[in-house]
């Protein structure tokens, strides 16, 4: 006979069953009966951010630090559950698994505009995979584990459960959690034989290929990484990544081109314009990427792997779309190259190669340094350098300092990048940090910020100081909302209208009034010894790094260009008249 | 519920519940239906039946007939709330205006052979039903009443090969001269 016991307790008996060691969250008067019911066990362990943002966020590096752990946060209603829409955006639009509990005002009030209440079904319906209300004790039980089911399987994405109050208080029956979750809901992970096979064949075929790949990989666990990296081995050709694919494939192997897109290297980005077979494994052909539509990769034919069947042929046409999960594609893929060994051109590869090399000459990511003033891009440069034998990771905020960190900081192995991709949300880093340093507690984690970014989600250092959890805030100072200078130098004239971080806090004090530990440093004669500080410092601490203030973030496809009209970082000119009136209306 | 352990008030007592009919006259414009809809899920509102159609072409005008049901403190309040949304032109309860005409149309697939096939056929024109498509072996039937009498059709269908129902919603209008 299941066991009877109250809604509040269902939840935590839920989570419980579920396997979530950490959940991220705020109390209020609508989620007090789950709250008092987590008093009573200790299984889960609550962790108490300062604002429900910072919860999601956390819950978000917790998910991506551990592949294929859902991330799991609890709010209360009202201003709690709308505090929380950005990091459900920011989940949606990464594909990060989240499970968000919200409380609500009892069933009888909804529609009254009680205290505290919010439609929050409704407004979070266009910024969650999927949501519930739990109008009847008896659902509740289904709906908790159906909710982990469907953040988990296909394409991952952040879910909501809103509780009414009534139902934390009333008896039911629970139940445990059985095999299939979900009535409807079941996405194809396996991908159709036939076209993979005809993938292998044009693959095979290919004189100028690119593996083109995406968080896809990521998402699909350490495996799919395996079997990129086991494909990229047999078959020899290039890859280059999204900023979400980073990791998926080693850094320091020869055939890594980079990362592509916007800020990609220059071969990153010319192999995919004079490439003659693309294939794209769980990247989505974002805007970011392509660049200009119309002359993106003109001449090459397209494969793309994607657990979506909606993003195949959204943005660009393909030739062959495969619907599956990418660690089974990939399996498939390497299996069946296996079986055939397929004679591959070599001589063409060679010619491809040579012309690849010699994009590679051109050193796109070279930047003049200083011996007076820090370069953003040295001391990423030598942040990687002092930790890349250490057990890292690493999120970031949103601007020039994570471009340059996708740049500068060369990843080795999957699930040790959290940055928002698809938003763009400044402030995550922080919380996310907290979230990745919950879950490897031994772990050095480095949020690289911005001075601007971090103040968006600083309140979180209180949270770090509460549970011990010692992470690095790296702040690459110019005291402007850089990115956005930039756009205003190349796009408005040079008129830096409201980008420049007017009083800004005195970090080092900032971090001691938190109670952890603060460094400033300006001089790239010191740099290193500061980094070393700050790795060596078991608490908190917020590096104030002072840093060239108008450095361009470079290689970049201005907006309206194709990838084969980048601007490189020995440009010369007015950098006014790069992007034309039509360009400039874009993003 | 323990009142002790809550600042919220007591649920209230039940009360009875009527259906009504209610005409909304919107502008045509993007997003209005979401709004509606949004309107009746956010505030926990029921929807039995809605059926939309842009009725006055040159103004982008849609008549939307929401058929709803709650107490008489709810449904005033539905009313209050849709009155309230920025395109809505005007909200009309037609339930309170008396007997209104409703109906909906339904298409109704009949698959079979032999005795079943003949009495689909009886029972269709029995009630007025069109035949809009035949094959050897099946029939689509048109039949346009009050939700009742669709009702009563579908049942009887369902014993001589039921296979396929569509309905449209309810239309509905007031009777006698004056227009909404």
């Amino acid at each position: 006979m299941s066991e009877m016991m109250t809604g509040a307790e269902m939840v935590v008996r839920a989570l419980q069953d579920q396997g979530v060691e950490h959940l991220f969250g705020y109390p209020g008067g609508a989620v007090l009966p789950i709250y008092d019911a987590l008093f009573q066990q200790d299984k889960v362990k609550h962790v108490l951010v300062r604002h429900e943002q910072g919860a999601v966020h956390a819950a978000e590096g917790y998910a991506r630090s551990s592949s294929g752990k859902v991330g799991c946060v609890l709010v209360t209603s009202g201003p709690g559950a709308t505090n929380a829409v950005t990091g459900l955006t920011d989940a949606l639009l990464d594909s990060i698994p989240i499970v968000v509990i919200t409380g609500q005002v009892p069933t009888h009030l909804i529609g009254s505009d009680a205290f505290q209440e919010c439609d929050t079904v409704g407004i979070t319906r266009s910024c969650t995979k999927h949501n519930y209300l739990v109008k009847s004790i008896a659902d509740l039980p289904r709906v908790l584990h159906e909710a982990f089911y469907v953040a988990a399987n296909g394409r991952p994405g952040p879910v909501v459960i809103d509780i009414p109050k009534d139902i934390q208080f009333a008896t039911g029956a629970y139940s445990r959690p059985r095999d299939n979750q979900h009535k409807t809901y079941r996405p194809t992970v396996k991908g159709d034989l036939n076209q993979i096979k005809a993938a292998v064949e044009l693959i095979a075929k290919a004189k100028r290929p690119v593996f083109y790949t995406g968080g896809g990989v990521i998402n699909s666990g350490p495996h799919a990484s395996a079997l990129l990296r086991e494909l990229a081995r047999l078959t020899g050709y290039p890859v280059t990544s999204t900023l979400m694919g980073l990791g998926a494939y080693p850094a320091a192997d020869r055939q890594w081109l980079g990362m592509l897109g916007m800020h990609g290297t220059y071969e990153a980005n010319l192999a995919m314009h004079d490439c003659d077979v693309m294939i794209n494994i769980g990247a989505r052909f974002d805007d970011r990427i392509t660049g200009r539509l119309d002359a993106f990769s003109p001449r090459s034919k397209k494969i793309h792997v994607d657990i979506d069947r909606s993003s195949i042929n959204k943005n660009v046409k393909v030739d062959i779309g495969i619907v599956g999960d990418c660690a089974h594609v990939l399996e498939d893929m390497v299996r069946i190259w296996r079986e055939t060994s397929p004679q591959i051109d070599k001589t063409a590869l060679t010619a491809w190669w040579t012309q690849i090399d010699g994009w590679r000459a051109r050193k796109s990511l070279a930047y003049k340094n200083s011996s007076s003033i820090i370069k953003p891009q040295y001391a990423l440069e030598r942040l990687h350098a002092l930790t890349k034998d250490r057990d890292t990771y690493i999120t970031t905020e949103v601007g020039q300092h994570q471009m340059w960190a996708a740049q500068y900081l060369r990843f080795q192995e999957p699930n040790r990048w959290m940055t928002s991709g698809g938003l763009g949300t400044m402030g995550y880093g922080l919380p996310a940090a907290i979230g990745v340093q919950m879950k490897h507690p031994k772990a050095l984690v480095i949020d690289v910020a911005g001075e601007a970014s971090i103040l968006m989600n600083i309140q979180e250092m209180s949270t770090a100081v509460q549970y011990r959890l010692p992470v690095k805030i790296f702040i690459l100072n110019n005291e402007y909302m850089g990115m956005v200078r930039q756009w205003q130098e190349l796009l408005h004239g040079g008129r830096y209208s409201e980008s420049y971080s007017q009083s800004l806090p005195d970090f080092v004090k900032l971090a001691e009034a938190y109670g952890g530990h603060g460094i400033r440093c300006s001089d790239p004669a010191s740099l290193d010894d500061a980094i070393m500080e700050m790795i060596d410092t078991p608490k908190p601490v917020i590096f104030d790094c002072l840093v060239a203030k108008e450095e361009n973030c470079f290689p970049m496809i201005p907006s309206g260009k194709a990838h084969n009209e980048m601007i490189l970082p020995d440009f010369e000119g007015d950098t006014g008249d790069i992007i034309d009136a039509k360009g400039k209306q874009l993003v | 519920m323990p009142n002790s352990a809550t600042h919220y008030p007591n649920a209230p007592k039940t009360e009875p519940t009527a259906r009504h009919t209610l005409a909304v006259i919107v502008d045509n414009e993007p997003g209005v239906l979401a709004r509606i809809a949004g309107l009746f899920s956010g505030r926990g509102y029921n929807i039995e039946s809605l059926t939309v159609s842009e009725t006055e072409h040159d103004k982008h005008i849609s008549r939307i007939t929401v058929v709803t049901s709650g107490t008489a403190h709810i449904i005033d309040q539905i009313k209050a709330h849709l009155d309230r949304l920025v395109p809505v032109h005007r909200v009309v309860d037609l339930t309170l205006q008396g007997e209104a005409l409703e109906r909906e149309l339904a298409l109704v697939k009949v698959v079979g052979k032999g005795e079943h096939r003949v009495e689909a056929m009886r029972l269709a024109a029995a009630f007025g039903a069109r035949t809009i498509d035949a094959s050897l072996t099946s029939f689509v039937f048109e039949l346009t009443g009050s939700t009742d009498e669709i009702e009563r059709f579908i049942k009887l269908m369902t014993v001589v090969g039921l296979t396929e129902v569509s309905r449209t919603g309810i239309a509905a209008m007031s009777r006698g001269p004056d227009a909404m």
